[in-house]
């Protein structure tokens, strides 16, 4: 059994967010590149089933879709554990492109189980897992915050707004995955940070749709007004506060 | 051309957040000088079904027997583009929830449908279609142009407030078949949240953070939430100590809560908790000290021990 993450390169998310060029571009000087920590959680869940012989999971693959300057980041997951290592040769696109460049590799190298991250910490968007499952026709599986393989049937715990749901589903299938995946992102060791160095990252060319949306400019939250302290031996002013000025209890 | 807003329910009942749904899309509608499409699925009753039509709902399409009861992403995907090509809807709306989450990518494949997912105000202008949504885990918004003649959004959550309007809506039932082979998503067991307040749902959020010192000094923090009404939430240390469920985390990597008030009980407001909880309306922040981070991102502020300032807001609470 095969195991495809998706991996996407974002902002260490201690990044100062900053725009360039009138606010219509992300100003990239100086910023530290990461996996997006979702999908940092969802490799370290792939690497915990391979690394159990009773999942049957035989390998773990990673994938991201982008231009070359993101190999670092894709060098990274190898280090951490990946066996290997794929890139869409691409320029940034959105959700709907990434999905369908992803879809092919897919179609031509048979994953069972592919997972994405619930978001990406940039642009926040959750769509490519669900996106990827419409276009390979797989079952797909959203809010996964447990993942269980033992013999090649899989039990997922899912998060609805409701509560949780155990949900089973035939492979291969695209699955979202949430926190609670994985309790702490596996870590490179220098083992594997030296292994990693001589691996080969396979490259595709880029996909096979265009970009659905475009990104027209930005804007950054309005500024907060400063901070009003109360006095810690008066608190009930607080709830006075909140009753009558700001009108929230 | 018309607007379709998908309008689930739980148990048979709309929540609030879905009426403010059917309030953004009739808004929607009237930029497009068009009219509103609700759908909704599974078993609802006709009076309920009707108090879509006060926030503006013109049209209410009912397909109740179709779906599988546990939830499929496929499945519905299916269903709501089958009805949005029948009513030749050129924006569909969904609330950027779990199942919205899991609507909206199946459909996008489908009607290839650009989407803008957790969309926090009414679009920016229709020609071209430009729609604002949080970026950077809520660090800046972006304008995002969809370019195809369908569009999709995800509403984020607490973003729109309900306006009544009255839609004088009727409702129609559509049986719209689901071929079997869709549906491969089994739901073994159902664990619905016990009695407590949901998290993502709430309009006041009590939160607290290593600053509590440990587990056994949550008793006056779930007391305060008590009596507001609220639910409880914690920082991202809290719940790796299992201290609290992580359900509870509120941050950038746990649920992004974007509540009325939030109170931030002894949390230092780290950039990954303020990205989870920033788009709250009001922050309160009670701190030991001064100089935390979390003071920058509140309006109001106690600098003080929450186990003796806690007691004494609960107490305030109860004499209103």
């Amino acid at each position: 059994m095969k195991i495809l993450v998706c991996i996407s390169n974002v902002p260490d998310t201690t990044t100062k967010i900053r725009f360039t060029g009138e606010n219509t571009s992300f100003d990239s000087s100086g910023v530290q590149w990461v996996i997006n920590p979702w999908d940092e959680l969802s490799l370290t869940r792939a690497l915990e089933l391979r690394d159990d012989p009773a999942s049957g999971v035989k390998s773990v693959t990673v994938i991201h879709s982008g231009p070359a300057s993101a190999e670092p980041t894709i060098r990274k997951a190898l280090a951490i554990g990946a066996d290997d290592a794929v890139r869409i040769d691409s320029p940034s696109g959105d959700a709907y492109s990434v999905a369908a460049g992803i879809a092919e590799v897919v179609r031509s190298e048979q994953y069972d189980i592919i997972l994405c991250g619930v978001e990406s910490s940039d642009y926040n968007g959750s769509m490519v897992g669900g996106m990827l499952a419409e276009f390979l026709e797989i079952p797909s599986v959203s809010g996964i915050s447990e993942l269980n393989v033992e013999g090649g049937n899989v039990t997922i715990t899912r998060e609805t707004d409701e509560g949780k749901e155990i949900v089973s589903v035939p492979l291969p299938f695209a699955g979202v995955v949430q926190k609670g995946i994985a309790k702490e992102p596996r870590i490179a060791a220098m083992r594997g940070i030296m292994m990693a160095r001589s691996k080969q990252i396979r490259i595709y060319e880029s996909g096979p749709e265009e970009s659905l949306t475009g990104i027209k400019s930005f804007e950054k939250p309005p500024a907060r007004d400063a901070c009003k302290f109360i006095d810690a031996d008066n608190p009930e002013q607080l709830i006075d506060l909140l009753q009558n000025e700001a009108k929230v209890i | 051309m018309s607007v379709l807003v998908y309008t689930e329910n739980q148990g048979g009942r709309f929540r609030k957040h879905i009426f403010e749904l059917v309030s953004y899309a009739s808004e929607t509608a009237k930029m497009l000088n068009s009219t509103v499409t609700a759908l909704s699925t599974g078993k609802v009753d006709e009076s309920e079904l009707m108090k879509l039509g006060n926030y503006g709902a013109n049209r209410i399409i009912s397909v109740e027997n179709s779906l599988p009861s546990g939830f499929d992403n496929r499945a519905y995907s299916y269903v709501v583009s089958e009805v949005a090509r029948k009513t030749g809807a050129t924006v569909i709306i969904l609330s950027d929830n779990h199942s919205g989450k899991a609507i909206a990518p199946g459909l996008s494949v489908r009607l290839k449908a650009a989407v803008g997912s957790g969309v926090s105000r009414l679009p920016v202008s229709t020609e071209p279609f430009v729609v604002c949504k949080r970026v950077f885990s809520g660090n800046a918004f972006a304008h995002v142009v969809l370019k195809t003649p369908v569009r999709i959004i995800t509403l984020a959550r607490n973003s729109f407030s309900c306006i009544e309007s009255a839609g004088n809506p009727a409702v129609e039932r559509m049986e719209i078949p689901v071929d079997g082979t869709l549906v491969r998503t089994t739901v073994r067991e159902v664990i619905p949240q016990s009695g407590r307040i949901q998290l993502t749902d709430a309009d006041i959020v009590v939160s607290g953070g290593r600053g509590m010192k440990a587990p056994g000094n949550w008793a006056p923090l779930l007391e305060l939430a008590e009596g507001l009404g609220a639910a409880t939430a914690c920082s991202r240390p809290v719940s790796d100590e299992g201290w609290r469920p992580h359900e509870e985390h509120a941050g950038q990597t746990g649920r992004i809560i974007a509540p009325n008030l939030y109170i931030a009980v002894g949390i230092s407001g780290a950039t990954q908790h303020l990205a989870g909880v920033s788009s709250s309306k009001y922050i309160v922040a009670i701190n030991t000290d001064r100089d935390a981070p979390i003071f920058e991102a509140a309006q109001y502020g106690i600098v003080g021990d929450a186990m003796k300032v806690l007691p004494k807001l609960t107490e305030a609470i109860k004499k209103r």
